[in-house]
């Protein structure tokens, strides 16, 4: 993630200097930096081919991370225009250096859906069917999103999991069961989207209990603070919403 | 009669004067950063970060996990060492080749080799699961198999050289005297490469403790069966920054201790 | 006691080792032979450390090399003891010298009495706690010999055994080696660059030269009468024959060569051996100090490295032992002696610079 931001800023020097040629009918050459949760990589790709066909001579790029990680990166000073969080505590890190122009907007909810091995051999069906013994469920470990989640969600329902494995992210926690070692993991719903046939999703009215939300802002003192707006717009707004509700996000 | 082995009053020669410069950045690289995270550290609340049980359950769990994976590296690792050594087939060269891959292999990628092999869907583990209704990842037996993996080269290699040093004159002598291939293995080859393999069991101790990789891939990562302590480290720095700084320390500390109890021991052999 | 019968052939790239060597039981066989000549290889097929092209081992009435047989080092009863000590670090001396017997099943007690004893017969029994690094290398030496005889071997091969020992310890083991070899009959081969080894320790000699045997016989009689250059060089010291007595040597013609000589029995048959280097040459009878002078005629002169050798014949009516001596004198010597082939000079030794040994 440190390399991206690397490139990232190598693109900007680069895009800095062919800024140098005589001014033509051509807009400028610009690019807009937007740190976004490693969660959003496949619908912000596509809303930023998006962006780039709307907006003749700019580029996008992206630093796809864990969200608190690039929370941390803004927070020491990383050059971002445009900051996509999956959750608003990490969100906060970011509001609490006083590092927005305005206040976060929500642009998208995410829930919990169980991921089971393709064909669901165990016939998992509900929440609860997870505490069966002799199931090897695994979970994302409580320090991290997609963990509080399912403990907030066991807490609810009052079924407690015994998980064989508490994992440190959710792309490990689907790994497991798309490689058959577990019988079935709690992830987003967006993640058993993005997996296709290699798992297959349950969904559960229980995972309403705890839903994540996506918060976006604009950084402070963005380099391209105008094209951040733009950026922010075309997320929050129609396209954005049909580009994320196709690949699993809730979008209001 | 005897000679003296002290090296006090040895004058010796002395050291070019510019090689102190990189010397010194080399150490400040390594000792620097240990300071930063000690300077980072909050001293006040480091017992009760050092004392809950998750910490404890992870410390115990590294020890325990790396002495046994360490003793597997010396059974396995060792007769491994002595065949590179010493065997006279052909196809060693590529034999040891292989032997250093975990060195070079990111450590994620060992941990999705031994899962594709051991997994419940892998080559061996399949079978495994069907005959002996046993699977093997999320267990402590994974977190083993995984550090052993990755530190076995690192005793392999320090044995071999110390056998390669040694060489086969003295197993000759014991030869002349009758003594059988393996007795003078066990009474004179073994012996003679005694610092060798503790040296090469402590870099292996060593490396079984900051295992992570591997292990997060292999073993998941669940309090008290497979979450060692450098999972503890990256799963707290998630929430809670110094209580992920509290175990570094802690991790510095015990590796630390490792070393200096059993590295001189290892340098200094049997003489 | 098994005696050693042996015909190799080795063939390397650079040369090859054809050899037919047999030791008596109970006999010491010298090989003598320049750096290269195929020494080491022959005791390594002896040992069974080496496989030979052709050829068998004979060890007593089994066959140990050849015929499609290759008994392993370990099974012969061939003991080694080689130039370098090589003494196990890890173990003391008394551990190092049972090391043998305790390999071949011996018990503990029992293997530990054997070496304190062989110990005691090398002079070193209260080195028993040392390791190897609290030794002086005669001393390792020592306890290197005790350690190859400790599993009884049928046949003890000494490969240069003094050769890295310094000038002081050398003597010392030597007759040590004839005492543990030599005296209690055990059947050896030795490998040596030294004229003074073969003459002390060894029965009879072979030499060996680019990979086969050109002399063979007694000791005495083919160091005396050299047949080869190497021979006669490796003879390169002076050598007279006789018996011991309280003073040094007694010539058969009744003549003293005064000497050192390290505990023999008057009577017992010996030589008086010093270095040509040792001889000083006058133009008449010198007076004072030297006990050793007798009269020469000078019969060749050589040039010798830096020194020249003069080479010495008997005087009519003088003893003939002095045919063949040879005195190393500088060049501006033989200029001030006026020496010429058949002039008589007077050679003088100090009875310092004379070793007695038992011999034959």
């Amino acid at each position: 993630m440190k390399v991206r931001a690397l490139i990232a800023g190598a693109l900007l020097l680069t895009a800095g200097c062919a800024s140098a040629p005589p001014a033509t009918s051509q807009p400028d050459p610009r690019t807009v930096t937007v740190f976004a949760a490693a969660s959003l990589k496949d619908t912000f790709t596509e809303l930023g081919k998006r962006f780039e066909t709307d907006h003749p001579g700019v580029t996008v790029t992206f630093n796809f991370a864990g969200s608190s990680d690039l929370a941390q990166q803004i927070v020491n000073g990383a050059p971002a225009d445009v900051f996509a969080a999956a959750s608003d505590a990490t969100m906060k890190t970011v509001t609490d250096a006083s590092l927005t122009t305005a206040a976060p907007t929500i642009f998208a909810t995410n829930v919990l859906q169980i991921a089971t091995v393709p064909g669901n051999p165990k016939g998992i069906a509900a929440f609860a069917d997870l505490a069966k013994p002799g199931l090897k469920v695994v979970v994302c470990a409580p320090q991290v999103p997609c963990g509080a989640a399912a403990e907030k969600i066991e807490k609810a329902t009052g079924v407690t999991l015994t998980p064989v494995s508490e994992e440190p992210d959710v792309k490990s926690t689907l790994g497991k069961v798309a490689s058959g070692d577990a019988d079935a993991g709690l992830v987003y719903v967006t993640d058993v989207a993005a997996a296709k046939d290699t798992v297959q999703g349950v969904p559960f009215p229980d995972a309403a209990q705890a839903t994540t939300n996506y918060p976006i802002a604009v950084v402070k003192n963005a380099p391209q603070a105008e094209l951040a707006a733009s950026f922010q717009q075309l997320v929050t707004g129609e396209d954005g919403k049909k580009v994320l509700g196709a690949a699993g996000f809730g979008t209001t | 009669m005897t000679r003296s082995r002290s090296h006090t009053h040895e004058t010796g020669v002395a050291l070019p004067a510019l090689l102190w410069v990189p010397a010194g950045f080399a150490f400040a690289l390594i000792a620097l950063p240990v300071v930063g995270l000690a300077v980072r550290a909050d001293w006040l609340r480091l017992p009760e970060l050092l004392l809950s049980t998750s910490a404890l359950d992870a410390l115990r769990l590294s020890l325990e996990t790396a002495a046994i994976s360490t003793t597997l590296c010396i059974l396995l690792g060792g007769p491994l060492a002595t065949v590179l050594a010493r065997g006279r087939l052909g196809g060693l060269r590529l034999l040891r080749s292989v032997v250093l891959l975990p060195l070079v292999l990111p450590p994620v990628v060992g941990g999705l080799a031994l899962l594709f092999l051991l997994g419940r869907t892998g080559l061996l583990g399949r079978g495994i699961d069907v005959w002996f209704g046993v699977t093997i990842p999320f267990t402590t037996a994974a977190v083993v198999l995984a550090q052993t993996f990755v530190a076995l080269p690192f005793l392999v290699v320090s044995m071999e050289g110390a056998l390669r040093t040694a060489g086969q004159r003295y197993e000759a002598v014991a030869a002349t005297l009758g003594a059988s291939p393996s007795y003078a293995f066990r009474r004179v080859t073994v012996p003679l490469v005694l610092p060798g393999l503790a040296s090469g069991a402590v870099l292996a101790f060593a490396r079984c403790l900051g295992e992570f990789g591997a292990t997060i891939a292999f073993a998941g990562s669940l309090q008290g069966t497979t979450r060692t302590l450098p999972l503890l480290v990256y799963l707290e720095r998630e929430s809670d920054v110094d209580a992920a700084v509290a175990l570094s320390l802690l991790l510095v500390v015990v590796a630390v201790v490792v070393i200096a109890v059993a590295r001189p021991r290892g340098v200094e052999g049997l003489r | 006691m098994s005696g050693l019968a042996a015909r190799i052939v080795v063939r390397r790239p650079s040369f090859t080792l054809e050899v037919d060597v047999a030791a008596q039981p109970g006999e010491v066989l010298a090989v003598l032979g320049p750096n290269g000549a195929g020494k080491s290889t022959l005791l390594g097929v002896l040992a069974g450390l080496l496989r030979p092209d052709d050829g068998t081992v004979r060890l007593g009435d089994r066959i140990v090399t050849g015929d499609g047989v290759h008994v392993p080092p370990h099974r012969r009863g061939v003991g080694l003891l080689a130039q370098q000590a090589m003494l196990f670090p890890h173990l003391t001396a008394l551990a190092n010298v049972a090391f043998g017997p305790r390999a071949q099943g011996v018990a503990r007690q029992e293997a530990e009495e054997r070496a304190r004893e062989l110990l005691a017969a090398v002079d070193v029994a209260e080195l028993a706690d040392r390791r190897p690094a609290q030794m002086s290398g005669g001393q390792q030496q020592r306890v290197a010999l005790a350690r190859a005889l400790a599993p009884g071997p049928e046949l003890l091969l000494l490969d240069e055994p003094l050769a890295a020992l310094d000038v002081d310890s050398a003597p010392a083991m030597r007759s040590l080696l004839r005492r543990v070899v030599k005296d209690r009959k055990q059947t050896a081969v030795l490998v040596t660059h030294s004229a003074l080894d073969a003459l002390v320790l060894a029965d009879r000699v072979v030499v060996l030269t680019g990979g086969s045997v050109v002399e063979s016989g007694p000791a005495r009689e083919v160091l005396a009468r050299p047949r080869s250059p190497f021979t006669a060089r490796i003879a390169g010291l002076d050598l007279v024959p006789g018996e011991a007595c309280a003073d040094g040597l007694r010539t058969a013609d009744g003549l003293v060569v005064a000497g050192l000589s390290a505990g023999l029995r008057d009577g017992e048959s010996a030589v008086a051996v010093f270095p040509p280097s040792a001889v000083a040459v006058y133009n008449s009878r010198p007076e004072g100090s030297p006990r050793n002078v007798v009269p020469v005629r000078l019969a060749a002169i050589e040039p010798h490295g830096d020194v020249v050798r003069l080479r010495a014949a008997a005087v009519a009516g003088g003893p003939a032992w002095v045919d063949g001596l040879a005195a190393d004198v500088t060049p501006a010597a033989v200029a001030d002696l006026g020496a010429e082939p058949g002039v008589e000079l007077w050679f003088a030794v100090k009875a310092t610079e004379v070793q007695v040994h038992a011999a034959g």
